[in-house]
């Protein structure tokens, strides 16, 4: 019973992916709503319709800055939670979630309140400081849980055998957290590089994907778009398998 | 995700001998971060709340008049977005609710070697742009799409309805789109649970219904806690679903906040019903997590 549930569910969930997925191939008029023939067209000409792949581009700019910005910051303050004693803990904790609790509108139109009351442009850099600033509380929360999560005997058992607490952070903590921070990183990018309504409200008249997307969707969205959305779908799933697979093979291999 | 341990484990976790040099260390670059790029934009959003148009009239020049009444004005004229927002809100998070918890259930307990690919099935809607997946069911619950097509065939619909441009499609799009939010905190407490617990549980003779209720659902109840949440606040705020899927009548308070920014550019009117929203919210959240009984929020 829930098994069938359970495909049920994952049917709704897939369903829409398929949909993009399928109109990619479609040999579309203007709007690319109903299906009309099957065709690659557009995926020998991916950057055909302007400004998309400049759009895409600005994407993975944006998404790779603030990933690794946003995992660096983030993983700080995971430590500094989960290692630690300090006075303001709870004021960190609430500062870390108040992030999260925040509408994305009230995030972006805090931000453009901001950057107008101190006369700074919209643009690439301020959609840059926004996302690493929505990330952050994220990645803190995934690596923490991997942190809270280490046994502190190995970490004992590391400086009874006389390494140094330096080299104990090396070689024995920071590779156990290591798998913590590779999929806060991961989520990093996928938070920023789908980010609409934060990046719409700062970007001024640089455009991002979502941006793209959301300006075509007005008069239809060429298949292109779903072209590239189907190649990121490809290959962030072809990687969690590898990831998978090679974590796996490390395990059998211990 | 959030709300995973009590404050005890975790002080367990955390020896008290290292320096507090350390940890302040560690903390200032990415506070300081949302200090100045979360809580110092907060500031501007209740300072420019509070402002009136400037005695000249030109667009986008406001002046600081603290005019208080701002907050009231904006709310009287958009208490039904208001309510539209949470109502639409908290549909989407017991639906959300009602289709994750069965099926993070089943990936826990009853998926065995198919557990690794149903959670990167759950997790799959992030490797597609929002925006895609929201026009996809634009398409598939449209005029021309296959749901409102077989509904009519089998006269369930009359030929001339439709679903989009309806609450239903709206809260279906921000159902959908804030599900995996739901099932992965959902599932992550429920894949601690230790099973000899539950087994426990049937040797003290109770039935499979007693012991979920019992043993299974309190346990998981920091996942529930945690998903709902993660549904309710950004589904709230939401103004994507609310655009592509419903129409004017089924705009949320997140619309309305959008186009005074850019399209009638007032923003003290769009500052005070974001400052109301994120209060409110705020209020709804504390009320909430004091009566489900977790404390330590992230």
């Amino acid at each position: 019973m829930i098994r069938i549930y359970a495909a049920a569910a994952v049917f709704y969930i897939l369903l829409p992916i398929f949909y993009t997925i399928a109109f990619s191939f479609n040999d579309a008029d203007k709007r690319n709503i109903v299906w009309r023939g099957f065709t690659i067209q557009a995926w020998l000409n991916p950057c055909e319709p302007i400004g998309i792949c400049e759009a895409l581009g600005n994407s993975f700019k944006v998404g790779i800055t603030a990933t690794i910005a946003a995992t660096a910051l983030g993983t700080m303050i995971a430590f500094a939670l989960g290692r630690y004693n300090f006075r303001g803990r709870a004021t960190t904790n609430l500062l870390i979630f108040l992030p999260m609790a925040t509408p994305e509108v009230v995030l972006g139109a805090s931000l453009l309140s901001m950057f107008i009351n101190i006369n700074v442009g919209a643009g690439l850099v301020p959609v840059i400081i926004a996302h690493i600033m929505f990330c952050i509380s994220f990645v803190v929360v995934t690596v923490k849980a991997r942190v809270a999560s280490l046994d502190p005997k190995l970490e004992e058992a590391a400086r009874d055998l006389y390494a140094s607490d330096w080299e104990t952070f090396r070689r024995v903590t920071f590779p156990l957290v290591a798998p913590g921070i590779a999929a806060a990183a991961l989520l990093a990018f996928a938070l920023s590089f789908d980010d609409f309504i934060i990046t719409n409200f700062n970007s001024g008249t640089v455009n991002t994907f979502p941006e793209y997307v959301w300006t075509a969707s007005l008069r239809g969205v060429p298949p292109q778009a779903n072209v590239i959305g189907t190649l990121m779908f490809v290959i962030a799933l072809v990687s969690v398998f590898a990831g998978q697979a090679i974590s796996k093979r490390k395990q059998t291999r211990r | 995700m959030a709300i995973a341990h009590s404050s005890s484990t975790e002080k367990a976790f955390a020896p008290a001998k290292k320096s507090t040099r350390t940890a302040y260390f560690l903390l200032a670059p990415g506070i300081l971060w949302l200090l100045v790029f979360f809580a110092f934009p907060l500031i501007n959003l209740a300072e420019t709340s509070t402002k009136t148009p400037a005695p000249t009239f030109e667009t986008g020049e406001f002046v600081q008049t603290f005019r208080f009444a701002n907050f009231f004005d904006a709310f009287a004229a958009n208490q039904e977005q208001f309510f539209r927002s949470f109502f639409y809100a908290l549909c989407a998070t017991l639906l959300a609710l009602a289709i994750a918890y069965p099926l993070a259930y089943a990936i826990a307990f009853r998926s065995g070697p198919w557990k690794n690919f149903l959670l990167v099935m759950v997790i799959a809607p992030f490797f597609t742009s929002f925006l895609l997946r929201t026009l996809a069911w634009k398409q598939i619950l449209g005029a021309e799409g296959p749901v409102v097509s077989t509904l009519q065939f089998l006269r369930i619909l009359p030929s001339d309805a439709t679903i989009t441009a309806t609450a239903f499609s709206v809260i279906m799009g921000l159902t959908y789109n804030f599900l995996p939010f739901m099932t992965l905190p959902i599932y992550a407490s429920l894949d601690r649970i230790d099973y000899r617990l539950l087994e426990a549980s049937g040797d003290l003779y109770a039935n499979g219904a007693t012991t979920f209720r019992k043993v299974t659902l309190p346990l998981s109840m920091p996942g529930v806690v945690a998903g709902t949440l993660l549904t309710f606040i950004p589904s709230s705020g939401d103004y994507i679903n609310a655009q592509l899927l419903g129409s004017p009548d089924n705009f949320m308070i997140g619309n309305v906040i959008n186009s005074r920014f850019f399209r009638v550019v007032d923003y003290p009117t769009a500052s005070s019903l974001s400052f109301i929203l994120m209060a409110t919210i705020l209020v709804l959240v504390v009320i909430y997590i004091r009566r489900a009984g977790t404390d330590e929020l992230v």
